[in-house]
């Protein structure tokens, strides 16, 4: 390699087009060895299937009785697009959930960043350790656990409210978090919130990385604390929190679990919780209408896809990129 | 972000020392975050309570929210309840030996000497006096119930295998990339990125389809398979950590006559085991937490669940055992946790390398 490495070095860089010598050929082939695992999985497991997953999308297809599979054109796709108001709703519900829990999730997130990044923390480490411990826990069992805690009649938070300030919560009149329609999201936000652990040291590495001169320079300005996190801490940490946001938009859309958990997807209450990922799963396996099915992941795929440009598109309003001298 | 603002000294008042602002802010900053955990913390510790309560502690008024039981006495030979009475001028706890419309007679189980008391009043308006009992048995009853041995098993064969896989497929792909020069290797990098943020449900469709005709839904295959093609995230990682190993070290090796094969094994894996922690504790993690592909390749097969469908199952069928919920659900956290906080520090790292220099 190192060989190879030192001819690249020395010769004029040209198209690899041209003619490749014996051992740049054995180089790329043994570096192919070791994408194989890759390639083959990137055709058998991404490309093939998405090809295909378009495909079914222009089909009527019950793999039950697969023999009856017929071409139907984009039938699917105006069914799904302007026929069928659940694809508009559920897209609506996740949107208005999302709306709900990625900001919050997000601030949280960020502000247990900025608190365990002070210096005024005694035991920050062991805090760090703690505010990401539920992140571990499996999924599933926050919710179970969260359902719990929630519980109208029996749940610690009802009782805790209605102790600080005396508000009726307890009760069937009182705050019902899983059945009220207006509080549902909120309730799931809150099991978000347990798994906010990733964003948050990955925003403290950002903290951490912003240099030390800036604070010390806006201290001699005289700039308090409030201005300089505003006017340094967080454009500084900007470039993270569009990552951070792409990835939450991406998986929002995929929201699943605790419907799935807690109602086995039938959107209670009244609806509010079939968000667009679970009507997807009902169209596929629950109905086996798999051709329609595909069309609502494809719509899915190009949604996801619009908004990460679209995120991307708005990062030069509000993304500060400081060091590009990497690489 | 030294020094949180304090309250601005009247003027004609000496300014605080610098220290007495320091010890302000250390323990306004520190109690808020105390203050913050405590909250967050709040429903694990409710899990923990509820998890070793009486069935029947959730359907009775006045109970208390820590793990009790009503407290009786045995008086001759009987068990009689005791109530908190208020008898001379304070609240004692008595057992009630002799119920009456108008007054009752009770017992003082810590004087029991003193004889039966004579109380004035309807001990229908009495409280019952609790006392802790938790139900530690709990824990083996889900345990049983919810057929764990067999859900754990299941969960840890998946988990090691399918974590096996992803190590040793995404390390040999991340060597090629950090290694190798490959015609239009920028364009593969990109598109391995692309895949990280594809949506699962695009190609699942057809992914099933083709399972159920090998006639392999319904069995682990479909989750394990995959595993062993290599993930976006995890190459990520370990390419970035391979870069850092100084390309000298492949060069001796190499003049010792080492192929590429024999350098990936003894220079570059063992100079990494920091980063190939981290890619196995989080794709342990992830297989653990699994839940949607389970749900959809093990459908109908309660012999093959792990842990996450295992206890969604429970739930359906046991939503009113609230206590048992709990204990399940702590029980399935137990090992991710341990594992957690004994190699938090590589997995911490992985995190933030995955996260930020993207």
């Amino acid at each position: 390699m190192s060989l190879t490495s030192k001819l690249h070095a020395l010769r004029p860089q040209k198209k690899f087009k041209t003619k490749i010598s014996s051992l740049q050929k054995k180089e790329a082939l043994w570096g192919l060895f070791f994408l194989t695992p890759w390639i083959i999985g990137f055709i058998g497991l991404y490309f093939f299937p998405m090809v295909a997953s378009f495909v079914f999308s222009l089909l009527e297809f019950n793999p039950t009785v697969p023999d009856q599979a017929a071409y139907i054109g984009f039938d699917n796709w105006r069914r799904a697009l302007f026929e069928d108001p659940e694809v508009g709703l559920s897209f609506l519900r996740t949107i208005r959930f999302s709306a709900i829990s990625l900001p919050i999730g997000l601030a949280f997130a960020l502000f247990l960043a900025v608190l365990l990044n002070s210096k005024n923390v005694l035991g920050s480490q062991l805090y760090r350790t703690l505010f990401y411990m539920p992140s571990m826990i499996p999924l599933v069992a926050t919710v179970l656990i969260w359902n719990g805690v929630l519980n109208e009649q029996t749940g610690w938070i009802n009782i805790i409210i209605q102790n600080l300030t005396g508000i009726q919560a307890v009760g069937s009149t009182g705050l019902r978090w899983l059945a009220d329609p207006q509080l549902v999201y909120l309730a799931y936000t809150m099991f978000g919130l347990w798994g906010v652990g990733p964003a948050m040291i990955i925003f403290l590495a950002g903290l951490q990385g912003v240099p030390t001169e800036l604070y010390e320079a806006a201290e001699i300005d005289g700039a308090s604390w409030f201005q300089r996190l505003g006017k340094i801490t967080l454009p500084m940490i900007t470039p993270v929190i569009l990552y951070q946001l792409i990835l939450n938009v991406i998986g929002s859309l995929q929201y699943f679990l605790a419907p799935f958990v807690l109602n086995r997807g039938t959107g209670f209450p009244e609806g509010m919780t079939r968000f667009y990922m679970v009507y997807f799963f009902k169209q596929s396996f629950t109905f086996q209408n798999m051709g329609y099915g595909a069309t609502l992941a494809w719509i899915m795929f190009i949604v996801g896809i619009i908004l990460t440009v679209i995120l991307f598109g708005t990062a030069k309003y509000w993304v500060f990129y400081a060091a590009e001298d990497k690489e | 972000m030294t020094q949180e603002p304090v309250a601005a000294p009247a003027p004609g008042h000496r300014r605080l020392s610098r220290k007495v602002q320091r010890v302000l802010a250390t323990s306004l900053i520190t109690g808020l975050t105390l203050l913050i955990l405590f909250f967050y913390l709040v429903p694990m510790v409710y899990g923990m309570f509820t998890a070793v309560k009486t069935d029947g502690q959730f359907s009775k008024t006045g109970a208390p929210i820590w793990p009790a039981s009503e407290a009786t006495f045995n008086y001759q030979g009987e068990d009689y309840e005791i109530y908190l009475v208020p008898i001379e001028g304070q609240i004692k706890s008595m057992a009630l030996i002799k119920k009456g419309r108008a007054s009752s007679t009770f017992i003082d189980p810590a004087d029991e000497a003193a004889g039966p008391v004579e109380w004035a009043g309807s001990w229908r308006s009495l409280e019952r006096s609790w006392e802790f009992d938790p139900q530690w048995e709990n824990f083996p009853d889900a345990w049983n119930t919810i057929n764990y041995p067999n859900l754990l098993k299941n969960t840890i064969l998946y988990a090691v295998i399918t974590t096996f896989g992803s190590v040793v497929s995404a390390a040999l792909v991340a060597f090629g990339f950090a290694r190798f020069r490959i015609p239009r290797k920028n364009v593969l990098f990109i598109l391995m990125m692309s895949t990280v943020i594809l949506p699962g449900a695009v190609t699942l469709i057809p992914t099933y389809f083709f399972w159920l005709k090998l006639d392999l839904v319904g069995t682990w295959w479909p989750l394990i398979i995959p595993a062993f093609f290599s993930w976006g995230t995890n190459v990520f990682l370990l390419r970035q950590f391979f870069l850092t190993i100084p390309r000298e070290l492949d060069e001796a090796a190499m003049m010792d006559g080492a192929n590429p094969l024999r350098i990936f094994v003894s220079v570059i894996l063992p100079q990494s085991t920091s980063a190939l922690t981290a890619v196995a504790l989080f794709h342990f993690f992830y297989a653990w937490n699994d839940f949607f592909n389970p749900m959809i390749y093990l459908a109908g097969h309660p012999e093959k669940f792990p842990i996450t469908i295992g206890l969604t199952a429970f739930n359906n069928l046991y939503a009113a055992s609230i206590n048992m919920i709990q204990a399940a659900s702590l029980v399935s956290a137990v090992i991710p946790v341990l594992i957690f906080f004994f190699a938090q520090r590589a997995f911490m790292q992985g995190v933030v390398i995955t996260g930020v220099e993207k």
